[in-house]
């Protein structure tokens, strides 16, 4: 069991490739194991990466940095007009700008969901993560986590940006330091939401295309359906607007606007610029939270049986 | 484990152990004890071998009965056991874009490994497995070879007690069969690590397991160790090679034998290869030197000379002749 042969004493001169010792014995391991917990961080860490193509070929690498350049360009045109115009405020409120790029989000998650979840499923490499001491709420919750993460990175650096062009303007401080944290408090929500959608349509495939098409799917034809039946219902509609506000809560988008309509000082894109009261605003908040829990529940009840 | 104790300590041991699915029995009161060392489980496919891994590893709860790994029960300590167990699956599970010392390195970590051990880990298992240069490259380049010692290295990175090898020789070619073979007797000859090792095939598991058991319909068959299946017999085995003279060396040699008074008898196995081996009953000492004496005079290379074990399929056809009756 021990080593079979010492290890002779190398050359003081290495010549060539075939001088190399390769038969060292095998050393157990006696250091630290660091159990769950650690696991956890390590997978969450190595999924944030993974989902902006790091760790993996530098083709996987170029969507996800390229959907970041595009997510910023808007930020520094505005920023730039901003300084050099010399506006007295920023041509798009800090939680506006998320919405306004949902196009380039939607494309994002499209790419990452899938390459965090619907890979584990298509290589089999789920019973590997499955056989040691992690268990299924730490995968979902690792995944889950490292999902939002990314995508409130995605949405939180232009936010950024347009905050250091305010200050560059020479806006007034206490507001655009009020209105950046309310755009960082937002793109959190944003991401959580968007985050347990995503994340549980990939896993429902283990083929990356479909998981694709099934996520922009989902995050567009909603949209989209409840702004055209708002504009619909503005229009033929008499008096209160409000039922534009309930509708609002059908779509992720929607809601989103709606929420920080309501609770976060923005302006929709609703029709007529229909501004949800408080009361609407905690009701998209619960929204919010139960779809993003029922999202939760329905990943671990998916990922319950899976690996080996 | 309890380690003051000398005497056969069990890896795995089972007690009266039952798996019920709604329509199938897949283990049966299956009561086995497993001590240290190379143990093959052999079953055909559906014998209930994937079943016993998942619940040692206390992945699937058991419908009766009880099991327990390394002294822990699998019920109540499965992520424990899973901190001291390696497994293999049968099937590939390599991403295909990523270098195998990522991956290990990322499965070591996820046995709870930092990061600096992870990579020191991941570089001497690599190395023992046999993989150099190329585990710098993307694995979906890999060899069928290449990716099985992959999959053994995840499992054996973290420097567990025990591993789990699911049909570790599916789908290699035989020398790689040969080679994978090696690779899991020296694990635990050279690591000291216990192995549990399936296969759907008897005869690869008799030259490298120390001990044998047979499961069958989710039932024990038979549990022993590999000595008592394969005492070495008479029967001699020799391979020679071809030569200009004789283009068949084997059928030469026989021919030669004959005439020189030792009967080769006829190979009853049916694996490749059976053709090029002569097979002589060498109940006497001089039959030995007849047979040196007969490939020299051929101008014949003689590449392997050996006793023949009793196989274990042969024990499993008695086994299951004497069940049936």
């Amino acid at each position: 069991m021990s080593t079979p042969t010492p290890t002779p004493t190398p050359s003081p001169t290495p010549q060539t490739a075939t001088a190399r010792i390769h038969n060292i014995g095998y050393r157990h391991y006696d250091g630290p194991r660091l159990g769950i917990p650690y696991a956890r961080l390590s997978l969450f860490t190595h999924s944030l990466r993974g989902a902006y193509g790091l760790g993996r070929s530098a083709r996987s690498k170029i969507l996800p940095f390229a959907l970041a350049a595009i997510m910023a360009v808007p930020a520094l045109v505005m920023v730039a007009v901003a300084v050099t115009v010399g506006m007295n405020s920023l041509p798009i409120g800090y939680t506006e700008y998320a919405l306004f790029m949902q196009p380039i989000i939607g494309l994002y998650l499209a790419l990452a969901g899938p390459q965090l979840v619907s890979l584990d499923q298509r290589y089999h490499t789920l019973p590997l993560y499955f056989s040691r001491p992690l268990e299924h709420a730490d995968y979902v919750r690792a995944k889950a986590a490292a999902l939002a993460a990314a995508l409130f990175v995605f949405t939180a650096v232009p936010v950024v940006l347009l905050y250091i062009g305010a200050l560059l303007a020479k806006l007034s401080p206490a507001d655009e330091t009020l209105g950046f944290g309310k755009g960082l408090l937002f793109s959190a929500v944003f991401s959580v939401l968007h985050a347990a959608i995503v994340l549980l349509i990939a896993s429902l495939t283990p083929r990356r295309g479909f998981g694709v098409a099934a996520i922009i799917g989902a995050l567009t034809v909603p949209y989209f359906a409840v702004t055209s039946v708002q504009f619909v219902v503005a229009e033929q509609g008499s008096g209160s607007l409000d039922s534009v506000g309930w509708l609002a809560m059908l779509s992720p988008g929607s809601l989103l606007d709606g929420f920080q309509g309501a609770l976060l000082g923005g302006t929709t894109e609703f029709p007529h610029q229909y501004a949800p009261s408080g009361a609407m605003g905690a009701g998209y908040l619960a929204v919010i939270a139960g779809v993003t829990a029922v999202c939760y529940v329905l990943l671990l009840r998916r990922y319950r049986k899976a690996g080996l | 484990m309890g380690g003051t104790s000398v005497c056969r300590v069990s890896v795995i041991a089972t007690e009266s152990l039952s798996k019920r699915y709604p329509r199938v029995t897949a283990l049966d009161r299956l009561t086995v004890d497993i001590g240290p060392g190379v143990t093959g489980l052999v079953g055909a496919n559906g014998a209930g071998k994937s079943t016993l891994i998942k619940i040692l590893l206390g992945l699937a709860p058991a419908s009766e009965g009880s099991a327990a790994v390394l002294g822990k029960d699998t019920a109540r300590e499965g992520a424990a056991i899973r901190e001291q167990v390696g497994y293999m699956p049968e099937h590939d599970c390599l991403p295909p874009d990523v270098s195998a010392t990522e991956f290990v390195v990322h499965m070591a970590r996820m046995s709870g490994l930092p990061s600096t051990a992870a990579r020191e880990r991941t570089a001497d298992t690599l190395r023992h497995v046999g993989l150099y240069e190329e585990r710098y490259r993307p694995m979906g380049g890999y060899s069928t070879g290449m990716k099985q010692r992959v999959k053994l290295a995840q499992a054996l990175v973290h420097d567990p007690k025990l591993v789990l090898l699911d049909e570790p020789t599916n789908g290699l070619d035989p020398a790689g069969r040969d080679e994978m073979l090696g690779l899991i007797r020296r694990v635990h000859t050279d690591f000291g690590i216990s192995v549990l090792v399936t296969s759907h095939l008897l005869g690869e598991l008799e030259r490298t397991s120390d001990h044998i058991v047979v499961i069958d319909g989710g039932k024990l068959l038979k549990s022993q160790s590999t000595r008592s299946f394969t005492q070495t017999t008479t029967t001699l085995l020799i391979e020679v090679t071809d030569s200009d003279a004789h283009p068949d060396g084997a059928d030469a040699l026989r021919t030669a034998l004959t005439a020189a008074g030792v009967t080769p008898v006829a190979e009853p196995d049916s694996t490749p290869g059976a053709a090029r081996l002569v097979v002589v009953e060498a109940d006497e000492e001089r039959v030995y030197d007849t047979v040196r004496d007969t490939v020299a005079d051929l101008g014949l290379g003689m590449v392997r000379m050996e006793q023949r074990r009793h196989r274990i399929a042969e024990v499993f056809q008695e086994n299951r002749t004497e069940a049936a009756s």
